[in-house]
Formats: C-alpha cells, structure tokens, sequence
C-alpha cells in the first residue's frame, strides 16, 4: 500500500500514542490511589495499635 | 524497602520518555517507504520487546523464588508478568492500529510477528486464572512459578521461531548487522527502548510498594485482632 497522507496518518499515530499514555496514567493511577488508601489506613490502624498497647502497659503493675 | 531509589528513577523515566517523543516527533525522519505512520514503530516495539523481557525476568525470578522458597520473589514474578501483559496488551492495540493504516486491517492472520506475540499474550493471560484459583498462599506461588518458568522459556523460542519464519513482512530492527536503521531512527528506537525499560521498572517498583503496603496493613490488622482477642 503507498504511503498515508500525513492528515491521515496522523489520526493513526495519534491513536497508537493515545492508547499507550492511556494505558500507563490509568494504570499509574490506580497503583497511586491504591498506595494512599493503604497508607492512610496503616497510619489509622499503627495509631489505635499504640493507644492500645500503651493502655495495655499502664493497667499492668509496675 | 521496594520504594527505595523510587524518585530518581521516576524522575529518570520522565526524562527519558520526554526526550524518546522528542526524537520520534522532532529528529528522526520521516520513513521513505511507510511515511508518517512509522511512527508508531517507536512505541509499538520498544513495548513489545519489553513485555517480552519482562515475560522472561517474571521466569527468572519465578526460578530464584523455587530456589529460596521466598515469597518475596514470587511477588516480583507476579508484578513483572502482570506488567509485561498490560504493555502486551498496548502492544496488540497499537499493532492493530498499524496494521490497519499500513496494510488496510486491523489484524492479518498470516503475519509470523504478530500471531506469535498473540501467542505468548494468551498463554500469560491463562497466569491469573491459575495463580487465584489456588487458595493456599504457599501452593499457589509455587504452580505460579512453575508457570512462569515454563512460559518464560517458551518466549525466547517462539522469537527465535519467528526469526526462522521464511516469509518475513516486518522489517529486522535488531540484527547483528545492526538491521536496517539509518543513524537517527536507530538512535530515536534506542533511547526509546530505555525509556520503555525504566518505565517498566519505576511500574514494577510502584507496584510492588503497594504490595508490601499491602501486606503490612493485614499484619497490622492481624495484630489489632489478637489485642481486641485478648
């Protein structure tokens, strides 16, 4: 086949470099909210494991 | 402990894939034969051939993970094949959208390159069903090792396979020789492969950050829930 006008071609080269930066920001994207969740929840979760262990240190008798 | 050395190399990679579309785009010429659409080379090969590397590291360390009985490697193995099949899956799309401008078909049956890579994509996405269809942690990263070992050796022989192929439609890049590259694109395709290869590590270093997040939060949960227990 000749050779794509460059009008033409542009819409398919636009396409394939569309799909590539789509695919690596969604993916980037999820992997990024997934991370901030976890970490907002070890923080929650670190900050009531201490409370209850230094509860748990003050009832014992010294 | 995965998130060491993260920044940098993010930093890098956005560098690198900067300057690869800066040369695709603004330095290496125009293809005489295909025009403007070669362009797309840039993009769909660098990724190909990184999905397949890493379809071959996921193999490697599959080994490591079977050698030393470590989880951790398992988890490497699993990132590295679930990245390498996402860029395969880019890797399909992108090659329909060549093929469609360059031959007038989203997809051509007869063609060695792209049925073999078509191949090796379906055969890794057999990997999840496998992989969480085994509930003990202990079994099921030992079948995906096996797996992975198994499909990664597969890889290299089915390229090799290809290269022996007698009709040959797409161009040779990669050759003894050098292939057939005049001095910019071979440039513009080099930095393109680093660029695609840090990309693939600053993803795989992310992903397994978050896994080991992940991890952490079930052993702290299980720690709350021996505490609330007692």
């Amino acid at each position: 086949m000749p050779a794509l006008p460059l009008d033409e071609a542009g819409k398919y080269v636009a396409g394939a470099y569309v799909v590539f930066l789509a695919l690596i920001l969604i993916y980037v994207a999820i992997i990024g909210a997934k991370i901030a969740r976890i970490s907002r929840e070890i923080e929650e979760l670190t900050a009531i494991a201490d409370s209850r262990d230094e509860a748990e240190r003050e009832r014992q008798p010294a | 402990m995965y998130s060491r050395g993260l920044k940098p190399l993010s930093i890098a990679t956005v560098v690198a894939v900067l300057a690869a579309f800066a040369l695709v785009f603004f330095y290496a010429p125009v293809d005489g034969d295909q025009g403007f659409i070669q362009k797309i080379f840039y993009v769909h090969v660098p990724m190909a051939i990184v999905a397949l590397g890493g379809f071959v590291a996921g193999g490697v360390m599959a080994i490591k993970h079977l050698r030393s009985r470590d989880p951790s490697w398992d988890m490497r193995s699993y990132v590295a094949i679930h990245l390498s099949i996402i860029l395969g899956a880019g890797v399909l799309i992108t090659g329909a959208i060549w093929a469609k401008a360059s031959w007038g078909h989203w997809w051509v049956w007869d063609e060695p390159v792209l049925v073999s890579f078509l191949v090796v994509f379906l055969l890794y996405c057999v990997y999840y069903p496998l992989r969480f269809s085994i509930e003990d942690p202990e079994r099921q990263a030992r079948a995906s090792s096996v797996f992975a070992i198994a499909a990664g050796a597969f890889v290299p022989i089915n390229f090799m396979a290809v290269r022996l192929a007698e009709t040959f439609t797409h161009p040779r890049v990669l050759s003894q020789t050098g292939g057939n590259l005049p001095g910019e694109m071979r440039l513009t395709f080099l930095v393109s492969i680093v660029a695609m290869t840090l990309l693939f590590v600053t993803l795989w270093k992310l992903e397994l950050t978050s896994k080991h997040a992940a991890m952490n939060l079930k052993r702290l949960r299980a720690r709350l829930a021996t505490v609330t227990a007692s």
